[in-house]
């Protein structure tokens, strides 16, 4: 079990880049860290790593303080953005280099290595140079490289990232389930909302040095905590207006549009005050009349649309002028469009589907 | 156009070759098989004296004898030099920080001096009575401790500070190149300090240790100012036997014949030096 109790790391005075962050990852979890460039997502995994020191705050592994441990001295090993494998040593040199490095036995390292081989779906090339490996295996040497001294716990640093996308949605795949071969404890660093997604059993997303929200895949998507979280992961539609408050319940007053119920967070309850209702362009009902069964209802018109199949995408334009993007499944078997760019139709969603911020959180 | 242009370049640079290198080197060889003058010249007849005369007892003792002196103070320089070096081109590239273009820059400053006036500069600061042994007699020492001046170790002195240099900047474009990422993931999986070196850093810069000490062991075989400024003549390096050869006794078609003999060693150390390291350089451009 990995334990993070508010560390803080400074580059100078003036730029906190890890700002009190508390996190504890339990042992065989796979947890992912999940932020934009400069949110300091990756100085948080060198502090875990070693390859940083924090200012203030502490480290614990299984138990042990780890804050000043060299990193050579903590089992906890990385799988590096560009994987960093050594181009004089061939791959099997890599491999074993961490279970040389522990005096392992070299009969015991060729068993260890070979069986890391086979992990790596390498089998019996072991004595091929690192420079002539294409990127896909290359990123799972760095991996097996790192499991091969059986760590606590493995960190991720942005390890699919230079893949094309293709071989990044495979290589997820593989990093999975391998992981789960192993039960070794994965922390992950992407800024790819999708392979949080599909990855982790929890994701953390961080800005600006602070872990923002901390929740299984399903509630940092359908329950983000705020404005932030809403629109860095997955798309996310706002109408700005302002709060009012009748007889217990809550709306949003559009301007230009109408009025619509939302389920503000308890500390948001003001009456009076900026805020936005937000929802996700798959929330959203298209009808071409003004539908009876929806709570919400908002008119415009499609100003494009994008067939991709599986699904439609439709800008379209809110009376007010307001931009949204709505996606609709197609469901049913239609040689023609249902709708066309043009035309006059209402949006309907439930406010169970809806989200409201408040204006400070608004970019 | 482009074709003119580069069979222009191509003509420029036989011209450099042949008349900068190839024309020197076969005039060398050319004069060593010829006769010395009456008065210092040289006299086109040929003659093959001048090879025989290094077999002969006396002279050949002398030659092998200056020939494995160099070979030692060379080998000894580079040694330094690596030793030196290394860590000084780590600390330039690693910590030095925001001053590491000054640095770099007063490394460089020395080769504003003459060659000369540096090396006897280095006369008054190991002399009997010089900054050194005042220095030390200062701090408690016996006056005129140490008698470095004249001493094959004050020309030690004098080939490594003379030489370091290059050896030093050679080694910092290999350290400079060094992806940093390597030596953290030697740290993560394991390695302390003195593992990372000689795994990591040592085998990668290879290339740049090779290169400088190419650098500093072959102009310093052939050295023979040094040992005269500061090992006074004591003791005779193969250089000063090809320079006495031209400057002192006026054997021309002799310090030549000397010359290609010395020529030939370093093409054969050069080979050597090759052999050596092929594998390694090669796992590297690969």
């Amino acid at each position: 079990m990995l334990e993070v109790i508010g560390v803080s790391k400074k580059f100078s005075a003036t730029k906190t880049v890890v700002d009190d962050v508390s996190l504890t990852v339990a042992a065989g979890e796979f947890v992912s860290i999940l932020g934009p460039s400069g949110c300091g997502k990756t100085t948080l995994l060198r502090l875990i790593a070693g390859l940083e020191f924090p200012d203030s705050g502490s480290l614990r592994l299984n138990g042990q303080d780890i804050t000043h441990l060299e990193p050579h001295r903590r089992n906890v090993h990385t799988v590096f953005q560009r994987y960093a494998l050594f181009p004089h040593m061939n791959i099997f040199d890599n491999i074993a280099f961490g279970l040389r490095c522990k005096k392992v036995a070299e009969k015991d390292i060729k068993l260890r290595v070979e069986e890391m081989l086979e992990l790596a779906n390498l089998k019996g090339q072991g004595g091929r140079l690192v420079t002539s490996l294409s990127g896909g295996e290359q990123q799972r040497v760095a991996l097996v490289r790192a499991l091969a001294n059986m760590p606590n716990l493995l960190l991720l640093d942005e390890p699919l990232g230079a893949l094309d996308l293709k071989l990044r949605l495979q290589l997820q795949q593989e990093l999975v389930a391998i992981q789960k071969r192993v039960k070794t404890t994965f922390v992950f660093v992407t800024h790819d909302q999708q392979e949080a997604l599909n990855m982790s059993d929890r994701v953390a997303v961080m800005n600006k040095g602070k872990i923002v929200q901390l929740g299984t895949p399903n509630e940092i998507y359908e329950f983000p905590k705020c404005f932030f979280v809403a629109s860095f992961v997955g798309g996310i539609n706002s109408l700005k207006g302002t709060l009012r408050e009748e007889s217990g319940k809550f709306l949003c007053d559009v301007d230009g549009l109408g009025l619509y119920f939302v389920e503000p967070p308890n500390d948001q309850k003001i009456s009076g005050s900026l805020g936005a209702v937000c929802l996700r362009p798959e929330k959203l009902t298209i009808f071409s009349r003004r539908p009876t069964t929806m709570e919400n209802v908002a008119e415009g018109n499609i100003r494009a649309l994008t067939y991709l199949g599986t699904h439609t995408q439709f800008e379209v334009t809110l009376k007010n002028g307001n931009n949204v993007t709505v996606f609709q499944q197609n469901t049913q078997k239609l040689a023609k469009k249902v709708f066309q760019a043009g035309d006059r139709i209402h949006l309907g969603w439930q406010t169970v589907q809806s989200h409201y911020f408040p204006e400070n959180q608004l970019q | 156009m482009g074709v003119d242009r580069n069979s222009g370049f191509t003509a420029l640079a036989w011209f450099w070759i042949v008349s900068l290198v190839a024309a020197p080197l076969l005039y060398v060889i050319a004069i060593s098989f010829m006769t010395r003058g009456a008065y210092g010249g040289v006299e086109a007849v040929f003659n093959l004296e001048n090879y025989r005369r290094m077999s002969d007892p006396q002279m050949g003792a002398t030659l092998v004898s200056s020939l494995g002196r160099s070979i030692l103070l060379a080998g000894l320089s580079t040694i330094l030099c690596m030793l030196i070096g290394f860590p000084l081109a780590l600390f330039l590239v690693f910590r030095a920080g925001r001053f590491r273009s000054v640095l770099f820059f007063l490394l460089i400053i020395p080769f504003w001096t003459n060659f000369l006036i540096r090396t006897y500069a280095w006369m008054i600061i190991l002399s009997d009575n010089g900054w050194l042994n005042h220095m030390l007699e200062k701090i408690g020492f016996q006056p005129q401790s140490l008698h470095l001046l004249f001493t094959p170790q004050a020309v030690l002195i004098g080939m490594v500070y003379n030489y370091l240099p290059y050896m030093a900047m050679s080694l910092y474009v290999s350290v400079e190149k060094l992806d940093t990422k390597l030596l953290e993931a030697g740290a993560d999986l394991g390695a302390g300090p003195v593992k990372r070196f000689f795994q990591i850093t040592l085998p990668l810069c290879f290339p740049g240790l090779i290169a400088g000490s190419i650098m500093v062991f072959i102009p310093a075989l052939g050295e023979f100012v040094i040992p005269d400024i500061l090992g006074g003549g004591t003791s005779l390096y193969v250089g000063n036997l090809l320079a006495q050869q031209f400057l002192t006794v006026r054997n021309w078609p002799f310090g030549s014949a000397l010359s290609v003999v010395l020529i030939l060693f370093i093409g054969l150390c050069l080979w050597v030096f090759e052999k050596v390291t092929k594998g390694q350089t090669e796992d590297l451009l690969a």
